[in-house]
């Protein structure tokens, strides 16, 4: 289970990004939405560790993990896929899946992992990670090293940013599979309608603030009303 | 063939540089240790010759051989030995070879050990030649010193295919590849460096496509320790319709300095060449990604570093 308790990050410029944000998360499949700049990604930063609170307590499994570096946080059982992967020159597809299972793979346990990502495998497997492949091909990679380490929480950052709609209908039928097959929690970031449907919960924030969080349904029926922008807003 | 008049560090220099402790008797070689040959044989197809001066050996592959290998490594173990090499290339028409060179210096004496190879290829019509070389040092106080020089000369339809490698233990390294490519001929060359300490390495790339339809591609991967510093030059000529293309990628840490000095000339109208050049440290973002596998910031940077040089 991942708790927030009253985190606030501040950065160095001053401005507020996130502002006092609690909530406790145990189900299976938890998407977090809200307007472009509201904080949604400093979240998912927080998680993994890559920056501090300013205030406020992180959680997981009821240790206090605030304290904890990237690497501390990767080994306690927290993944995740960034919303820009990171390319490399010189690591292969095949390096990269095996660094986040944390052994060697072998070309037939790397080739599921591409399969169940909806990259024909042979392919791709000794190619770099470089500026060779596209936006799709890579963040497609990005998410099979999520599943590949296979730890308790995995946090993906829009995962349907920057892919066409013929992969993004792939990445639908992944996240499905993924619903089914977890043991722990996945945390999705994301503004995609069917992405949110797909959603046990759903938490909104905006403007560095939770202004929504309840089940998938509850949500996502008022988010697409009409009076859904009421969400978007602070201090509803 | 065993190598019985070899002690161990230097069936491990061996090792180190060409990944063998022995040699196949079915294909042709030449060791030379401490300044003169040890070993040779050659084989129908390949021939070796030894210079009467007993400064390098010339090699003869005959017109059409297919799949044969030469490996010609240089050892020296002897430290303040310093020697020039001439080792000269006669590849015949429509042959396939591999030429396996290299040298290793296991120096643990005090004063500086040097190998300077230069090698010749003049490489026959529509012959093809992948050309390994691969440079280590070990040892203690005494420098070692390696300045390999390449030449090249290809004919029509001709192509070399050069991989270099030199991931440490040398203390200064002048290298210098010098081609000239005919009509449809193409020349690639990968280097890989790795400097540290006070290291200094040199690289230097010249090349005229003389050719109609000829090419070049020249790749350097780089990293740059410590107070090490290192240069990269290239000069690509288009002297007839052709493409040339140059890359160099080099990564510099702690106080480690690296010039990159790019130069294309186009003196045909129909010449395209592209030089791309990156120097930098390693992206943070790339850290922060390993990091988020589980690995620690120093285990990513040695992910990072053996993936750029692989």
């Amino acid at each position: 289970m991942l708790e927030f308790k009253n985190v606030t990050y501040i950065t160095e410029d001053s401005s507020k990004i996130v502002d006092d944000v609690s909530f406790q998360i145990s189900e299976r499949f938890v998407a977090i939405t809200g307007p472009n700049g509201s904080g949604k990604s400093t979240i998912a930063r927080l998680v993994a560790g890559i920056i501090k609170p300013t205030e406020g307590q992180i959680l997981l499994d009821g240790e206090d993990i605030t304290g904890l570096n990237v690497t501390e946080r990767a080994n306690r059982g927290i993944s995740y896929a960034f919303q820009q992967p990171v390319k490399f020159k010189g690591l292969d597809v095949k390096d990269l899946l095996s660094l986040a299972a944390g052994k060697r793979l072998s070309t037939k346990e790397a080739c599921r992992y591409l399969s169940m990502v909806g990259l024909c495998a042979k392919d791709y497997i000794y190619r770099e990670a470089n500026a060779s492949l596209s936006g799709g091909e890579l963040k497609r990679i990005e998410i099979a090293m999520v599943i590949a380490r296979n730890t308790k929480l995995s946090v993906f950052d829009e995962p349907e940013a920057g892919i066409d709609l013929w992969s993004f209908n792939n990445l639908i039928t992944v996240f499905k599979e993924l619903h089914e097959s977890t043991k722990g929690s996945i945390v999705i970031i994301s503004h995609q309608e069917r992405i949110l449907k797909l959603a046990d919960r759903i938490i909104v924030i905006a403007d560095g603030t939770v202004t929504a969080d309840g089940t998938g349904e509850e949500i996502y029926g008022e988010i697409s009303s009409p009076s859904g922008c009421k969400f978007y807003r602070k201090g509803r | 063939m065993e190598l019985k008049s070899l002690d161990k560090e230097q069936l491990d220099l061996l090792e180190s540089i060409a990944g063998i402790r022995s040699f196949d008797d079915s294909s042709a070689f030449n060791l030379r240790l401490n300044g003169s040959s040890v070993a040779r044989n050659i084989t129908e197809n390949i021939k070796i010759i030894p210079k009467p001066d007993g400064t390098g050996i010339e090699i003869h592959v005959k017109k059409g051989t297919k799949g044969e290998q030469v490996h010609i490594p240089v050892l020296i173990s002897q430290s303040g030995l310093k020697e020039t090499v001439f080792n000269d290339f006669f590849i015949g028409e429509d042959s396939d070879v591999t030429v396996i060179a290299g040298c290793g210096i296991h120096n643990c004496g005090v004063e500086e050990s040097e190998h300077s190879g230069i090698h010749s290829f003049y490489i026959g019509k529509n012959a093809k030649v992948k050309y390994f070389e691969k440079h280590n040092g070990s040892g203690d106080a005494g420098r070692r010193v390696m300045n390999p020089t390449t030449y090249v000369e290809l004919e029509e339809g001709a192509y070399m295919e050069m991989d270099t490698v030199q991931l440490g233990g040398v203390d200064d390294t002048s290298r210098k590849t010098t081609a000239v490519v005919g009509p449809g001929a193409k020349i690639t060359v990968s280097e890989k460096i790795m400097t540290n300490g006070n290291q200094h390495a040199e690289t230097e790339f010249s090349v005229d496509l003389n050719g109609e339809n000829s090419g070049a591609h020249l790749i350097s991967r780089s990293v740059a320790k410590e107070n090490s510093t290192q240069k990269f030059v290239s000069d690509i000529r288009g002297n007839a319709p052709s493409n040339g293309h140059s890359e160099c990628d080099a990564i510099v840490m702690d106080n480690a300095k690296v010039v990159a000095e790019p130069r294309l000339s186009a003196n045909d109208i129909d010449a395209a060449l592209i030089h791309e050049a990156a120097i930098g440290k390693i992206a943070g973002e790339q850290i922060t990604k390993l990091m988020t596998l589980g690995l620690t910031e120093k285990e990513a940077e040695e992910q990072i570093i053996n993936g750029f040089l692989k």
